[in-house]
């Protein structure tokens, strides 16, 4: 099976405390570390254990910038087979369709039998996937949390839905679908990992390679543009609720319905 | 402006809570317009959330279809595409059925697309100003989506107070007939329940978790009847799973579940740096405690200093009292 | 003197056959088979890794004279190390005399040069003693094993069937040995006492002795009959027993003595990734660690051979006492039974297969705190916190490494600490307002100049309690009047743990880092309070000054009058000091925190029953916080107790992650307001007298 994973390079979460930059037009980047979107690490775990089972090939893809090689490597030290990376000035302030539309051209390319996203990111809209999928005029699921596969022409698969069910499906390939974490575990890449793939070329294609109107990407394409960063407003330390028990679980219980405490 | 359209999901013949936010927020869009509803499925219930939904909403489309009695978002897709008109604004939950539906249905319809909105400051010219939140949220954004063609956006639930008005006076329109080729490449099969006590304490959005201030495992019922009164789920820290009162995959911090709710309410947990590492996304905390000094008051939001064996009783009645 | 009974090497079976030729077969056949199956044992170390085994050699004499010979490790354990300590003076004692048996079987009367005067005369009187010895020393082995069964040679069924068998029956051989050799000589001694001929002394109350009485009166013929028979018995016997030893756990009978020649000679450091190459060699590696049998070294395929399943290993393993899935005793055992089967006595040697999932568990090799308890009281310097390390290397090579170390590892990389904080965090604890007013700290990464340098390491460095130590530390240095200062930013962690977690590159990389950094500060003297950073720094870092621990420092400063300490602040408090296992057991520091400590005036203190070098770990620091094990219990809980029993309502510990531990396990133990945790470092520095 030959697989397509689009992956992104994101501020890690983990390892950062985020803030607003001072002019509020970005966050504060300058002590940030980066890793792969956690979501599309699973993804990319996923399509791995799909090819060791059933044979065929792994290429991992990104929109972004020569940094973005670096995660690139790092799923391909995991063991995904190959990297493309998308990049280009006219790529830039590129909206979900924005992305959507550069990654369809890719997968168009060559011809994958399932193409993987992460379900969303941090500093996501948890859309690129669905958006690929309809452009493509493939089936698509969303937060995928189990996959089997039933034959060349179908896969089994598990959506992970509210109280922790799971919404069984049979999909027809090709087809896109959403990874949600917990749908396996993700091997350990170390340093060693990395370095063994450091110098495998990495190919990159740019708008005009992929056939792509710079009108249709970019800034120029976006019909959802962000204006701001803010700090949501919040209190200090915590506000230590005195007084009697009774008024104190009155003033809770406000407290709780104005967070969405209470159902 | 555009035609506002409120995707409606429902569970049995009960209209989803995000029903009557949706109504709200699209009023946040255009406070005058006559806002519709939209809601597909198949059956007795899908009549009576259409007939429910009229009060609220100025038409109710209705789209019948038996291949709807699931709601399986790439037929309903195709069925909106082909029954919504061109350049209309469609709002939807932003739940694990509206992220399968938004992102591919504003592909098909040409429209904009935003996701997980928590707030909407108003339309200026084309251009819908939006909040959304990123990182978890650690931090806001303001973005702008161009409505000149539509859009698709989908809604944090509990972001928008509901309209409860119910002043439409509204009907209901049959649009089944137009629903059009339904054939989709996704087939469903079953749902499969969470298998008891595999809670996913990851996913709730409102946890009641407790620590060593529970004292013993025999107390942990009083958190549970708190937590079920709040509509919560209950987690709770290192030690009660150390001391193994509570499974492994309830325990928040940084050597259990990273945990991103909405409300936390930490009853009898010291907040050790451990712990309070697995809580991210900035919740709303409320820290009771009988220790002034535990540094859980430090990070939380809101702090009581109490016996929660003695307080959360007391809550919970209160709570059921509503 | 004329014998009165036949020797073997004269005598006519059934009055035609002479026996001398089973006396030639027997020891031919014995030996054959012996050499053919110790090649068949030797093939595995052959195809091993390389190791270094051949350097600090009168080390390594001496661990043979103090170990081996004097079995210096065995009264540790008293009856079994006794017992054991009969029996293998015994077979030093009798290895001559058996030697000599062989060739009287074919030699009438043969007796080595220089044995045939006085010497050889004590050495009859030593062996006939040594056997009778040895001979009770079986019996009360046997009934101790076969009727008391002590609990720590029970084999769980996970590690398949009781080892009892083998051990009883071996004991019956060895005594099948003592009983022949003594009847044969007792039975000539009878004949020639018989004929009012020269006898041999016979030493009173030995088992000839005994023997001796018993035939004095029976007939010649019978006489000749037993003296005949016990020879072949014994012979049978011997090379029976010399064939079945590489069979088994008595292998160790002929691998001890090398074993521990070879055995580790230093503490607390690890093993390079490969022997021989180094670490700018180490992209080229293939692969690494160890994901097969051949890919441990010799020596560690020697240790496997060498195991005599004493158990000492797991019934200190901490590990093992809380119910983790691993008991050190099965990592050697189900090694040695892979070799065995990998490399059968006939048939082709089995292509190696992946170890982990086959003989081993990725969660029993997670589940080691390399505490070194285990190696420790090894009484044949087996090792394995370098097999667990070497096989944690394959499997992070491999990727098998579990989320809740992933994300630790990941932000060591990142951030340089496992919780991803920012690096300019890193020296905040100095910061604090009412701290830094008491106490400047020198910040050595933003130009200062100190001799001493203080590596804080990460726990102290991020973790708000943990901090209280680094200002203790602080304070203590201030106080001894030490000129020191901190990396502030440029420090990264330690990697003490990096490194025993198998992620050596991930190791390389901080150690480097830090070597350049410290270099670069100009300091020419270390100290710390975290005594991993003790370990890593000055075993595993190379051309670094000397680190010292927080404790050596306050116990010279004492010493020298620098430092002096008060009365104890609470006369009601009985303190427990609890040896951080990388500042005792890998860094040898046990009596300088004791010393420190008596030296506050009042202070009452008492030992727990494991302390010094048989400590009980807490549970494990670096990333064995993070880790999340199978296990019943929680070592720290165990360990408290362990406190309480001694009578002490305060445990002082000398390392963070003992007190992270400790302070948790009396929470989760209930004991709270009865029990706390202190670090040494902030008990000197509240009891400093200025």
């Amino acid at each position: 099976m030959e697989i397509l994973v689009c992956v992104k390079r994101v501020p890690d979460t983990s390892e950062n405390e985020i803030s607003v930059a001072g002019d509020g037009k970005d966050i504060q980047r300058d002590d940030l570390v980066y890793s792969v979107n956690e979501w599309d690490n699973y993804a990319v775990e996923e399509a791995i254990q799909i090819v060791d089972r059933a044979g065929g090939n792994v290429t991992v893809v990104t929109v972004g910038g020569d940094d973005s090689e670096e995660i690139l490597r790092r799923e391909m030290a995991m063991g995904a087979n190959n990297g493309i990376l998308l990049k280009d000035d006219a790529f830039e302030g590129s909206d979900g369709k924005g992305i959507a539309t550069i990654l369809k051209a890719v997968a168009q390319k060559s011809k994958y039998d399932l193409i993987l996203t992460g379900a969303q990111a941090d500093a996501g809209a948890a859309q690129v996937g669905g958006m690929l999928a309809a452009m493509m005029d493939l089936p698509y699921a969303s937060l995928v949390n189990k996959i089997e596969i039933i034959d060349d022409k179908k896969l089994k698969i598990g959506r992970e839905i509210e109280g922790g069910n799971q919404e069984m499906n049979e999909i027809n390939l090709p087809c896109v679908l959403s990874i949600q974490t917990g749908i396996n575990e993700p091997r350990y890449v170390g340093i060693r990992g990395i370095r063994k793939v450091a110098s495998v070329e990495i190919p990159t294609y740019g708008a005009g390679d992929l056939g792509l109107a710079a009108s249709a990407v970019g800034v120029a394409g976006a019909k959802v543009k962000k204006i701001d960063y803010f700090v949501p407003v919040l209190g200090d330390g915590a506000e230590m609720l005195e007084g009697s028990n009774e008024e104190i679980i009155a003033k809770l219980i406000e407290l709780l319905k104005a967070k969405g405490g209470l159902k | 402006m555009a035609q506002i359209f409120a995707y409606i999901t429902y569970k049995g013949s009960v209209a989803d809570d995000s029903a009557l936010e949706l109504l709200a927020a699209a009023k946040k869009i255009d406070a005058a317009a006559k806002i519709n509803a939209v809601v597909a499925g198949s059956g007795a219930d899908l009549n009576a959330v259409c007939t429910a939904m009229a009060a609220s909403y100025n038409e109710v489309w209705k789209i019948d279809n038996a291949a709807m009695a699931y709601p399986n978002a790439e037929v309903i897709r195709k069925a909106l595409v082909n029954i919504l008109p061109a350049g209309s604004i469609v709002l939807m939950p932003h739940d694990t059925f509206g992220m399968d539906l938004g992102p591919g249905l504003s592909i098909k319809m040409n429209a904009g697309f935003a996701s997980d909105v928590v707030g909407i400051e108003g339309v200026d010219a084309n251009a819908l100003k939006l909040v959304r939140q990123e990182f978890g949220g650690q931090v806001s954004t303001h973005v702008t989506c161009d409505i000149s063609g539509g859009a698709v956006i989908t809604l944090r639930p509990g972001s928008f107070q509901a309209d409860e008005s119910k002043s439409a006076g509204g009907q209901v329109v049959d649009k089944s007939a137009n629903a059009g080729d339904l054939t989709v490449g996704r087939k469903f099969l079953e749902v499969v329940a969470a298998e008891v006590g595999d809670v996913d304490i990851t996913k709730a959005e409102v946890l009641v978790s407790i620590g060593r201030g529970i004292e013993d495992v025999e107390n942990i019922g009083v958190a549970q009847e708190l937590a079920e009164a709040m509509g919560a789920v209950v987690s709770c820290s290192r030690p009660i799973v150390d001391a193994k009162w509570m499974e492994k995959s309830r325990q928040v911090g940084t050597s259990g579940q990273t945990v991103k709710p909405k409300v936390y309410m930490a009853m009898g947990i010291s907040g050790s740096f451990q712990h309070l590492g697995g809580i991210k996304g900035n919740p709303f905390i409320v820290a009771v405690n009988k220790n002034p000094k535990a540094p859980i008051f430090q990070v939380a939001d809101v702090g009581v200093v109490a016996n929660i064996l003695e307080f959360m009783p007391e809550l919970t009645e209160k709570i059921k009292e509503m | 003197m004329q014998p009165v009974l036949i020797s073997p090497s004269s005598y006519l079976l059934l009055g035609f056959f002479p026996t001398w030729f089973f006396s030639f077969l027997i020891p031919v056949i014995g030996v054959g088979l012996f050499t053919y199956i110790m090649a068949k044992r030797i093939a595995p170390l052959v195809k091993a890794a390389p190791d270094q085994r051949f350097d600090r050699i009168p080390e390594r004499m001496l661990n043979v004279a103090k170990i081996w010979l004097a079995q210096w490790r065995q009264p540790r354990y008293m009856l079994a190390g006794v017992l054991h300590i009969l029996i293998f003076a015994g077979f030093l004692s009798l290895g001559l005399r058996s030697s000599q048996l062989v060739i009287i079987g074919l030699k009438e009367g043969f007796v080595f040069p220089g044995m045939d005067g006085l010497l050889g005369q004590a050495y009859s009187i030593l062996k006939d003693l040594a056997a009778t010895w040895v001979l009770i020393a079986c019996i009360i082995a046997a009934v101790r094993r076969g009727i008391y069964k002590p609990a720590r040679y029970a084999v769980p069924a996970k590690y398949g069937h009781d080892h009892t068998a083998e051990a009883v029956f071996v004991l019956g051989v060895i005594s099948t040995l003592m009983l022949s050799e003594s009847l044969f000589e007792a039975a000539a001694v009878a004949a020639q006492v018989q004929a009012g001929a020269h006898a041999e002394f016979i030493m009173p109350l030995t088992l000839a002795w005994f023997f001796k009485v018993i035939l004095v009166n029976a007939s010649q013929p019978t006489l000749q009959a037993l003296h005949i028979i016990a020879y072949y018995i014994h012979d049978l016997a011997f090379f029976f027993f010399l064939c079945f030893l590489p069979m088994g756990k008595h292998f160790h009978v002929i691998t001890s003595l090398f074993n521990v020649f070879f055995m580790r000679v230093k503490t607390g450091n690890i093993k390079p990734v490969k022997y021989g190459i180094n670490e700018d060699e180490l992209d080229k590696l293939e692969s690494f660690g160890v994901k097969k049998l051949e890919d441990f070294t010799w020596k560690h395929l020697l240790d496997f051979y060498t195991c005599a399943d004493c158990g000492r290993c797991s019934d200190n393993c901490p590990a093992n006492a809380v119910g983790r899935p691993l008991s050190p005793r099965f990592i050697s055992i189900k090694g040695r039974d892979k070799i065995f089967k990998n490399y059968p006595l006939r048939g082709p040697f089995l292509k190696s297969q992946p170890l982990i999932g086959d003989i081993y568990e990725e969660d029993e090799i997670w589940s080691c705190t390399t505490c070194g308890a285990c190696e420790q009281e090894c009484p044949i310097g087996i090792e394995y916190i370098d097999k667990i390390v070497d096989l944690r290397r394959g499997m992070v090579d491999d990727g098998m490494v579990p989320q809740s170390l992933q994300k630790p590892l990941g932000a060591i990389g990142k951030r340089g600490n496992p919780w991803g904080k920012m690096e300019k965090k890193r020296a905040e604890w100095a910061l604090d307002k009412e701290f830094a007013a008491q106490c400047a700290v020198k910040m050595l990464d933003e130009g200062d100049q100190a001799d001493t340098l203080y590596f804080v390491d990460s726990i102290s460095s991020f973790d708000d309690r943990m901090q209280k130590i680094a200002q203790a530390t602080a304070k203590i240095l201030k106080a001894a009047n030490i000129d020191f200062g901190v990396l502030g930013k440029s420090e990264k962690d330690s990697g003490n743990e990096v490194r025993r977690f198998g992620e050596e590159m991930l190791f390389q990389d901080l150690k480097n880092h830090n070597t350049e950094m410290i270099k670069e500060c100009g300091a020419s003297r270390i100290v710390t309070a975290d005594p991993h950073a003790l370990n890593v720094l000055n075993k595993d870092y190379s051309g670094l000054p000397q680190v010292e621990h927080i404790s050596q420092v306050v116990a010279k400063g004492l010493e020298a009058g620098k430092l002096r300490l008060g009365k104890v602040e609470d006369e009601s408090k009985v303190y427990a000091y609890h040896d951080p296992c990388y500042l005792g057991r890998h860094s040898g520091v046990y009596e300088d925190p004791r010393q420190a400590l008596d030296a506050i005036e009042g202070l009452r203190r008492v030992e727990m029953l494991r302390s010094r070098d048989r400590s009980f770990c807490c549970g494990g620091g670096g990333l064995m916080l993070f880790y999340e094990p199978e296990e019943e219990e929680r070592m720290g809980v165990l360990r408290v107790k362990m406190a309480a029993e001694a009578g002490a309502n305060v445990i002082v510990t000398a390392c963070p992650f003992c007190l992270v531990n400790m302070e948790d396990a009396i929470k989760v133990a209930g004991l709270e307001g009865k029990m706390e945790a202190i670090d040494f470092s902030e008990l000197i520095a509240k009891h400093l007298v200025q």
